[in-house]
């Protein structure tokens, strides 16, 4: 359904914009050059009185578009709310973004003038080319999947199901509890973090195995997920039968493995039977009911050394910190106290990290006059007849070597993701996707490919089977601020799976992806997007007639949105989408569009825009996340900036369609700046690849750069975040000034 | 049958994490906040470790996902006042402090222009100062200004009232209190700064270019009182060499009985702000263990690579200042290295640690370092740093998971 175009343009006078704009002009750019059939000017558009004054030209049907000349979109947003499924409201930033950045030391009206005409004709343009969405409502099964039935999985099928959802759960080993439930005891998980308890693990497997809302399946893997959220199809693999059931929503909690102490020989590991990991001593200690004797003759323990970071931050075994081992050990050393007072332990760290509370747990330990802790490393070890060990110790902080005899030397390994496949090494992984790099043979020759490998979910996805992973196999979320966003829409990953911690964290890391789980299939039943354009009701629409199977869109999507039919189509999950555009961007064929945004309405609003005859003049593509913000913060500082520049917003700079580069050079425009997020290891996307996506566009820029015989110069990406906006002027400057140098674009005036 | 709603009490990352998380499954959630704008801590952190990315990145984020949702009602200059009921049906009668400038204001600036009295500004720990009236930052929200009425010299003064063509400003505004009905309750009241003039021996307070972690941040920020230059605060030079002593009040029986989580990381990514700044800056981190928990060790390990960043083991005891420079002097114990060490810099800075905000209410119950175990009653729990010391990402964590736990209490009763 295609709305009748009732545009009408409202154009505030105060906070300064009437004083330093003509706005009868602008008026005139409305009604004349648009011919809208409403426009109206107020002195206070934001007060009561001048939203009724819309909201009667809405109601009695004059208007169905609303144009807002004012203050920036970002503020005055809860004002100007009007039903957006019934009408489509666009905001021109008068204000923040022209006058209050207006040059103060020379006449300003013409340049800022120019520029208020522009952004008046790029909005009443774009909101011409949009309208209301029509939103994706589909059946939705709100039934949670947790991968997982150690202590992450068991909360998250816990805390769900008390929110009154269903959950199935599905774990590979014959029993509920994972590593949790072959514990001696627990370090502290509740004030005052002093003493070691006893595990509350049975209480919880009970509670799960109870609770009619939740499904568990044990002896199971995952044979294969098929869709997306709201409408997953997972089948199962229960000890050789299969299954097949409906979920929503997927909670990745996998676990953790012990580091491979096979690699630690030189800690004296498979060399001598009294050298045990801190796991290995654990089930002893729990079979033996608390008593701790050594492996070799059963003996009960005088002298236990403890190595720390056995293994961990270390370049050639686990790089990072496991978190736990500090508090594992501790509870440990209090194991061999408690099994003979007379034993003693002594603890070879790096450094402590009892983090938070936990401080209260080391304590106890150094009033234990049992317990010695010292910085240092193991030099050397070795084995007397008696099989007792023999070990040298640089103590850092005596500043001397020592020789102690220990019964035990117990080392601290870390744990590895179960996202890594046992034959790998955490160091050795290839990047995103875990698999093997194979060789094919294509049209082009033969070529190196991944491989991905399927480990844990089987997502029958275009883009492989497993979530992406960001380093040492882990599938965790980059943004410190929003933690459960990975790159599959409805799968979020908790626990040891996605970063080391301890059981007290992944209680209340299992149930925030809990949280995530429900709020995704309560979103996608609205057909809204997930995180972060959770009030967006567009979904990418395709045109599947002009598609030339070019895969772009299918490979490009950052979130694995789309698979492909057989014939090279794609496959559009609409649930799956994150609503950043990049696939609209990737199209070539520019098949791809939402309600609200499209490669046709850029195209209209270049256009739209009156390129100068004389001088240099700047077309800037910018994050509406950060980049946009930042000109906003210009002006909120009211510095002065030239007006040879004009920006326009994106969802997402991924969302850059290189048929824009083209006609916005062909339209006369001298320079293109691209203005985005970082990119690359510490990317500050909130669509993971958008801004590196534009990059990678931007290199076959070059291609039409040279077929409209332009220098490839003209256009250029600047990584710029939000706090960047005291650089911003000088950036504009300096790619105007560039631009100048190069010269004039010799399409202008054609 | 329960009420439809969830309270939310402080507006720093982890309320408006709560907050908004609860909103976007489809709960009615009010998000209570004493100052005049979200954000809290966090506003006021100029990067996040390890990334380095900025903060008000992922405020903006957060704020343009509570601006479209009318399931979110946020009040601002509002304190919690009392509350009764039970778990499913609380009564909360809030108080709202007059800002003294309503919802009518376009924070078009001409109240700050016209004002003629200034105040210490907080935002920037007293480092600079703004009219009385004010906007706090300028990633505020909501987009509002303040009135300080406490900074204006003369009470009589009217200019602001009268600059304003909005009718924005009312000076006689009084607190109001308003009466909601809520199911449940979470506590996310995070925490200060702890108070550095206490540690004696630290100088804070008396020698001029002992700063605090929290007041290097805004150093840093752009909208911080040197636009983002790192200049010590005596005479405004570039800091070349600067001491970051750790656990400054943390891990002490006479001060904060815990560690405090964060400020390894903070000092590691603060050095970072020194090395990419000035380019033959010294940076030297006096520690007592190096704490860089899970993947943070590569961030340690980064910083660690810098020749131009030394790591000591050993607690700082003294500092003093020497008067003809301005200079500080650190005395500490290098453990590793054997004996005392004087150390001379432009700049020493205290990673101090952070300190409950909320350390009593009958409704809660508390840890004996004033974190909130949770309510005594069901239908209230706590998250962020209210409930431990945390940082920024596992706060999120918890308030995301409190959400969960609010939504429960709803389901239930």
């Amino acid at each position: 359904m295609a709305d009748e175009n009732k545009i009408g343009v409202y154009l505030c006078t105060d906070c300064g914009i009437g004083a330093a704009l003509n706005v009868d002009q602008l008026e005139a750019v409305a009604k004349k050059e648009f011919k809208v059939p409403v426009c109206k000017k107020h002195p206070f558009l934001c007060s009561t009185e001048g939203v009724q004054v819309i909201k009667d030209d809405l109601n009695n049907g004059a208007v169905n578009k609303v144009v807002i000349a004012a203050c920036s979109p970002r503020v005055n947003t809860e004002v100007f709310n009007f039903d957006p499924l019934k009408y489509v409201t666009e905001r021109v930033n008068l204000r923040e973004q022209i006058v209050w950045i207006a040059p103060k030391d020379e006449d300003p009206k013409e340049g800022i003038q120019l520029m208020a005409d522009d952004y008046l004709r790029m909005g009443i343009t774009r909101i011409g080319k949009s309208s209301v969405p029509d939103p994706k409502i589909t059946e939705v099964n709100r039934t949670v999947l947790v991968v997982g039935g150690g202590v992450t999985g068991l909360t998250a099928a816990m805390e769900s199901s008390l929110a009154g959802y269903k959950v199935v759960l599905v774990e590979k080993e014959a029993e509920l509890g994972g590593w949790a439930k072959k514990m001696h005891r627990v370090f502290p998980t509740k004030p005052p973090f002093a003493e070691i308890e006893k595990p509350t693990i049975g209480a919880k497997i009970d509670a799960v195995s109870k609770d009619s809302n939740i499904t568990v399946h044990t002896r199971t893997t995952i044979a294969s997920i098929d869709g997306g959220p709201g409408a997953y199809t997972v089948t199962i693999n229960k000890s050789g039968a299969t299954e097949t059931f409906e979920a929503g929503a997927i909670v990745l909690a996998a676990g953790w493995r012990p580091y491979n102490a096979d690699k630690l020989r030189h800690l004296g590991y498979g060399r001598y039977r009294n050298v045990v990991t801190n796991l290995e001593f654990e089930q002893h200690v729990a079979k033996e009911n608390g008593k701790v004797s050594r492996p070799s003759d059963g003996k009960s323990v005088k002298n236990v050394v403890f190595l720390q970071c056995a293994g961990q931050r270390d370049k050639d075994h686990v790089p990072y910190c496991s978190t736990v081992c500090c508090n594992v050990s501790l509870k440990q050393a209090k194991y061999v106290r408690e099994s003979d007072p007379d034993a003693g332990a002594f603890i070879v760290y790096k450094d402590m990290r009892t983090i938070g509370l936990y401080e209260n747990f080391y304590k106890t330990a150094q009033d234990d006059e049992g317990i010695f802790l010292t910085k240092g490393e193991i030099v050397g070890i070795r084995e007397e007849p008696d099989t007792t060990l023999i070990i040298e110790i640089d103590n850092q902080l005596l500043g001397r070597k020592m020789k102690i005899k220990a019964d035990l030397l117990v080392l601290a390994t870390g744990m590895v993701s179960a996202m890594v496949p046992e034959e790998m090494s955490v160091n050795n992984l290839t990047p995103e996707y875990i698999g093997n790099i194979v060789k094919r043979e294509t049209s082009d020759g033969v070529i190196e490919a991944l491989e991905p490998e399927s480990l844990m979910l089987n997502l029958q996805y275009r883009q492989g089977p497993e979530v992406p992973h960001l380093k040492w196999g882990f599938p965790d979320s980059h943004f410190i601020c929003f933690p459960y966003e990975t790159r599959r829409t409805g799968i979020y990953a908790a626990g040891c799976v996605r970063h080391p911690m301890d059981a007290v964290q992944a209680t209340a890391d299992a149930t925030g992806a809990a949280l995530k789980a429900i709020q995704c299939m309560e979103l996608t039943a609205q057909g809204r997007g997930v995180h972060p354009r959770t009030w967006d009701r567009t979904f990418p629409e395709i045109r599947f007639e002009s598609c030339t199977q070019c895969r772009r869109c299918t490979v490009e999507c950052p979130f694995g949105a789309y698979n492909e039919k057989p014939d090279g189509t794609p496959l559009d999950f609409a649930s799956r989408c994150r609503r950043c555009g990049t696939c609209m961007g990737a199209c070539p064929q520019r098949v791809i569009s939402f309600k609200d945004y499209s490669v046709d309405m850029i195209s209209a609003v270049l256009k739209s825009i009156e390129v100068p005859e004389e001088g240099t003049f700047v077309v800037c593509f910018v994050c509406e996340n950060d980049a946009y913000p930042a000109l906003d913060m210009v002006g909120l500082n009211r510095i002065a900036m030239k007006t040879n520049f004009r920006f326009i917003p994106l969802r997402c700079l991924g969302g850059l369609n290189l048929v824009w580069i083209a006609d916005a050079l062909s339209r006369g425009i001298d320079g293109i700046l691209l203005l985005g997020c970082k990119y690359g290891d510490d990317y500050q996307c909130h669509y993971v690849k958008g801004s590196q996506m534009a990059n990678e566009r931007l290199g076959k820029v070059q291609e039409t750069l040279s077929r409209l015989m332009l220098e490839s110069e003209r256009v250029e990406q600047v990584q710029l975040s939000i706090n960047d906006w005291d650089k911003l002027p000088g950036i504009l400057e300096q790619f105007s000034k560039k631009i100048e140098d190069i010269g004039d674009n010799p399409y202008k005036g054609f | 049958m329960s009420v439809e709603t969830i309270l939310v009490v402080g507006g720093g990352i982890s309320g408006i994490t709560t907050a908004v998380e609860a909103a976007e499954v489809g709960y009615n959630t009010v998000l209570v906040e004493k100052s005049p704008y979200l954000g809290g801590r966090v506003a006021q952190l100029s990067k996040y470790f390890p990334k380095l990315c900025p903060p008000y990145c992922g405020l903006e984020m957060n704020f343009r996902r509570i601006k479209p949702n009318p399931k979110i009602t946020v009040y601002t200059t509002t304190e919690v006042e009392s509350v009764s009921g039970q778990e499913g049906n609380y009564s909360v009668r809030l108080k709202i402090n007059p800002r003294y400038v309503n919802e009518k204001c376009t924070s078009c600036n001409a109240c700050a222009e016209a004002c003629p009295s200034e105040r210490p500004n907080e935002f920037n720990f007293g480092m600079d100062k703004t009219k009385a009236a004010y906007l706090p930052h300028v990633m505020s929200y909501p987009m509002r200004y303040v009135i300080d009425r406490n900074a204006c010299k003369d009470k009589s003064c009217d200019k602001c009232v009268k600059a304003c063509i909005y009718n924005a400003i009312d000076l006689n505004m009084k607190p109001q209190t308003v009466d909601i009905k809520v199911g449940s309750i979470v506590y996310a009241t995070g925490w200060n700064p702890y108070d550095a003039t206490k540690m004696d021996n630290l100088g804070y307070g008396r020698i001029k270019n002992v700063i605090t972690n929290m007041m290097l941040e805004r150093l840093a920020s752009p909208n911080g009182p040197t636009g983002g230059k790192l200049l010590r605060p005596s005479d405004k030079k570039e800091v070349k060499k600067v001491v970051f002593v750790q656990c400054a009040g943390s891990r002490d029986e006479n001060h904060l009985n815990y560690c405090s989580a964060i400020c390894c990381m903070a000092s590691l990514k603060h050095a970072t702000y020194f090395r990419e700044r000035i380019a033959d800056s010294k940076v030297l981190i006096a520690y007592i263990d190096l704490r860089a928990p899970g993947k943070y060790e590569e961030f340690l390990v980064k910083v660690q690579s810098d020749p131009n960043v030394t790591m000591v083991k050993g607690k700082v005891a003294r500092i003093e200042e020497d008067p003809a420079t301005g200079d500080v002097i650190l005395e500490f114990e290098d453990i590793e290295g054997g004996g005392k060490r004087h150390e001379r810099a432009d700049m020493a800075v205290l990673a101090t640690g952070m300190e409950p905000s909320v350390k009593v209410d009958s409704l809660l119950s508390f840890e004996e370092n004033g974190f909130i175990i949770g309510g005594k009653a069901a239908g209230i729990c706590s998250t962020g740093v209210a409930k431990r010391p945390s940082d920024v990402t596992t706060s999120i964590q918890d308030a995301t998971g409190a959400a969960l736990k609010s939504i429960q209490s709803l389901v239930r009763s």
